[in-house]
Order: structure tokens, then C-alpha cells, then sequence
């Protein structure tokens, strides 16, 4: 049954009529215009579409956007402030952290939320925090980088990397 | 886009109450627990629920209770990446946390239920496609499409007349060496059963319990000096499906010498795979030489593997009792 759901996402409180079977991502994408959430394999398998749910990574292509009240969902367009990018994705900028682009918000996202969880991950936790994200162009080694020189960027300024929720 | 079927989405309160919807819908019904398993297999319409009984909100399913000594009570609801977190597990039922750890990858982790992964679909290579794929080989058994099962072969074996598709969740065997039970509730009532019980060697049929009975706790016994781990078979690093899953676990006196042996294997049967002769041969010896060459012929014999999963047959077959074999050395250094 369709019912009105009351989502909160980036901080912002969206009213939308959604019935059972669509997806967040779906209505993140076609319902809010929030495009910046990529729709890779729709399966579960590839985390190109992952989003933060109270601050954690989750697929939202496997969630359905009825179950997601009361939760604080973050996108890729929720991280910048004032126009100036997030300390993590002005790392994958300087870093050359991207090839094509497609994987670069579910990357950055999963980086942000080890980054708020371990401040000065080992090499291990990073590959780990990737690993539920294919980069199809393969070039993991400056996405590697870009997540040391954000960690290295967040500590040395200080500034809290939960800015934009 | 790649889109979910209509359905209605029910919200109980209770297990009570999830499991009374789940006996008076029947199998139009199914529970919605992590859906990482469910969910895209609607999508590609391997199964069409028109009822999800969502587990997500029943706060009886979450958390745990016990101890190494007394034995650990591990409820369904608990997310793969809080049972691998666990202390108790992580210290005592080592072949648990290290088979939660490699189950797909940690997004999925927080996302997926040990319920879920102990009641997770079983695979095929013929089975696990889209629609169009499937029709297009003239559907199967397991999702015989417009047909009735009867009227549609088995691809992989198709003059045998049953379904071979595999049991490759990671959480079952380790959980079945370590000799865990299960706790069911349905609409009638409530039964206790060791895991393996659960499962039937059908790829369609593949658990043995109604449709309205829930995986409601994990139960497992006092540790009691049992040393155990979990190896896993898989082309890449991260996600994929076991290929090939083992658990061993063993309880030794101070010279060495086993007391008792659990090996069990996933990935290769339609139900998790427990290796009574190879783990018998141990025994009242030491995990050592010719012992674990004796292990290593008793779980080839025992591995009969079909052509429908990652990686060729041949060296499924070969590859099983080096698995276990590299699993008892690990035990006994």
C-alpha cells in the first residue's frame, strides 16, 4: 500500500508518497532528484550505490525507503558545506583518486564513515572499508592514497568529518 | 532500473505476531529480515512473494545472551558484523567470527541477520540469473517460470529428477562443527533442534520447517576447550559466495591427542556437508602425518560436487580435502 513516508536526508525532512517495493535509491534518485547516488548492479553485489544510514555504509538499492523512517540517511550531495568540499572528497580531487567516476560517491561515503569510526586506519581497515565497492576501472591504489591524505587532512585540522549531517 | 515487484509490506510487533501472518498467508508470504539474499532475488524474479513480514522492527530478535562457560545465546536479528564483533565469539567460537568476517563484504555485514544467513537460498549457476536468462534456457526446476517443477528438468543433472543447487552460506557449517542448535517459533508453537536438522539435501526444499516457523535464536554449547576455524574457497577477495567452505573443529587432550572432531563443508552439496568418517578417523591421535593423509582420501571420497558453481568440478573435488587438511594443521599448531 502506497503511504506517505517521512525521510530525513543531508538533514533535510522530504514528504514522499512511495508504495512498498521501491527503494531508496530509487526514490532518492527519481523522487528527490538526488542523482549524486549512482545505480550500478541494483543486486547488491557492486556498493556503488551506498549511502550512509545513521552514519554507518548501506545499499540502497536493498532498502526500502518505508523502513527508512526515523533513520538519518547521507548522500554524496549532503557532505560539502558552503560550497567547499568535504575534507575526504577534496582528498580524492588532490589525490587523482578517480578514473571515471562512477564508484567515487559510494567511495567517498564509505571513507567518511571509517574516518568518523577509526581516525588513523591501518593499511588493513582501509582495504577492508573498500572492499564492498567495485571500482570497475580498477584504479585502487590513489583511492587507497586519497583515504590516508584525508585521514592525515582530518587530524591535522582538526575539523570534524560529520560536517554536512 | 532494475525494479522490485509489487508487494504488501506487513509490520508485526512481536514473533507472535510475524509468525501468525506467516500461517495465515502461507507461502505467498515470506520474512524480510536483512534482504540482502530476498530482495534481489525478487528483483529478478527468482521468487514473487506478494507478502514481506518485515523482522526488521522486533526488538525479541536483537542481541545476545550467555557466556563461553555456560554457552552463548546469539538471537537471529543480530547483524553478520555484530556477531563477528562479539567478544564471547571472537574468543571461544573462533570458526563463527571467522565466518562472518569473510561472508560477503562488511557493507553487506551490517545489512545482513544470522537468521537470514542460515536461512539464505540455495545457489546455482542456472538458478541465479535474471528472468530473461533464465527463460531463455528454458527455466529450471527451482524456478520452473510458467511451468509446474514437474515439467522442467533440473539443468545441471537433468535425468535425476531433483534440484542440486548449493548450500554456500558461510554461517552453517561453522555453526554445525561447533555443534549450535537452533530455536524455532511458529504459529503452532516452539521446537529446539540441531542446525544441521535444519537442513534437507534438496536444492528446493532445502530447510526442514514450515513456512510460518522463524530462526528465532542460536544456542550455542559451553566452549569447553573446543578450538575451531573456518576457511573459504572464492575467486575474489570480497563478496563472493563460498565455492567451498570449511569448518573444523576439535577438542584435544594437553599431549595433542583429539578428544573429538567436527568437520563440515559448505559449497559443495545442497545442504551443509558434515564429514563423519574423515572426522572419526582423528579420533584418539594426534593431528599429524599420516593421519591427516588418511583425512585427506575419507573427505574426497566423501565430496561428490555438480557443475553449477564457481569454479570447475574437478577442482572443487581436489581442492575440499586440501582445505581440510590446511584447517587441522592450523588446529594443531
Amino acid at each position: 500500500m502506497e503511504r506517505v513516508v517521512r525521510l530525513r536526508v543531508n538533514g533535510q525532512e522530504h514528504r514522499v508518497l512511495v508504495p512498498p517495493h521501491r527503494t531508496l535509491l530509487e526514490v532518492l534518485r527519481e523522487d528527490l532528484g538526488l542523482v549524486g547516488t549512482k545505480h550500478g548492479c541494483e543486486l547488491g553485489e557492486c556498493g556503488i550505490c551506498t549511502v550512509l544510514v545513521d552514519g554507518e555504509p548501506a545499499l540502497s538499492c536493498l532498502l526500502l525507503a518505508q523502513e527508512l523512517e526515523g533513520h538519518e540517511v547521507t548522500t554524496v550531495e549532503g557532505l560539502a558545506t558552503d560550497g567547499q568540499l568535504h575534507p575526504v572528497q577534496q582528498a580524492f580531487v588532490d589525490s587523482g583518486a578517480l578514473q571515471c567516476g562512477y564508484c567515487t560517491p559510494a567511495m567517498v561515503l564509505v571513507t567518511k564513515a571509517l574516518l568518523d569510526r577509526v581516525p588513523e586506519p591501518s593499511g588493513e581497515q582501509v582495504r577492508e572499508a573498500v572492499a564492498g565497492v567495485f571500482c570497475r576501472c580498477t584504479g585502487y591504489v590513489k583511492i587507497l592514497e586519497a583515504v590516508q591524505a584525508a585521514a592525515r587532512r582530518l587530524r591535522e585540522t582538526g575539523r570534524p568529518s560529520g560536517c554536512g549531517s | 532500473m532494475l525494479r522490485l515487484p509489487a508487494f504488501q509490506l506487513l509490520r508485526p510487533a512481536t514473533v507472535a505476531e510475524a509468525t501468525r501472518m506467516l500461517a495465515e498467508l502461507g507461502p505467498e508470504a515470506a520474512p524480510l529480515a536483512g534482504g540482502t539474499d530476498l530482495l534481489p532475488k525478487m528483483k529478478r524474479r527468482q521468487l514473487q512473494p506478494r507478502y514481506l513480514v518485515s523482522l526488521r522492527g522486533l526488538r525479541e530478535l536483537r542481541g545476545w545472551s550467555g557466556s563461553p562457560e555456560q554457552g552463548l545465546v546469539l538471537r537471529a536479528g543480530c547483524t553478520l558484523a555484530e556477531v563477528a564483533a562479539q567478544p564471547a565469539v571472537r574468543s571461544a567460537y573462533r570458526a563463527l567470527a571467522q565466518a562472518v568476517a569473510v561472508c560477503s563484504n562488511p557493507i553487506l555485514h551490517r545489512m545482513g541477520t544470522l537468521g537470514g544467513n542460515l536461512c539464505l537460498d540455495t545457489r546455482c549457476n542456472y538458478y541465479d540469473q535474471t528472468e530473461h536468462w533464465r527463460e531463455a534456457v528454458g527455466w529450471c526446476m527451482k524456478a520452473p517460470g510458467p511451468h509446474s517443477p514437474q515439467e522442467v528438468p533440473c539443468r545441471v543433472a537433468p535425468g535425476g529428477g531433483r534440484c542440486w543447487a548449493v548450500s554456500a552460506g558461510d554461517g552453517a557449517p561453522a555453526l554445525i562443527a561447533l555443534g549450535a542448535k537452533v530455536r524455532l517459533v511458529g504459529a503452532r508453537g516452539e521446537r529446539v533442534l540441531p542446525l544441521e536438522d535444519l537442513y534437507r539435501d534438496d536444492g528446493i526444499r532445502y530447510l526442514d520447517k514450515s513456512p510460518d516457523e522463524l530462526v528465532v535464536e542460536v544456542l550455542l554449547p559451553p566452549a569447553d576447550g573446543l578450538r575451531s576455524t573456518y576457511r573459504k574457497v572464492r575467486r575474489r577477495g570480497s563478496l563472493d559466495f563460498a565455492a567451498l567452505g570449511v569448518a573444523a573443529a576439535v577438542r584435544q587432550d594437553p599431549d595433542g591427542t583429539v578428544a573429538s572432531c567436527r568437520l563440515v563443508l559448505g559449497g559443495v552439496a545442497s545442504r551443509p556437508l558434515v564429514l563423519e568418517e574423515a572426522a572419526s578417523l582423528v579420533v584418539g591421535r594426534r593431528l599429524e602425518g599420516e593421519v591427516l593423509e588418511q583425512v585427506s582420501q575419507a573427505v574426497h571420497r566423501a565430496v561428490h560436487p555438480m557443475d553449477n558453481t564457481d569454479f570447475t568440478v574437478l577442482y572443487r573435488r581436489r581442492t575440499a580435502p586440501v582445505h581440510v587438511r590446511r584447517a587441522l594443521e592450523a588446529l594443531a599448531s
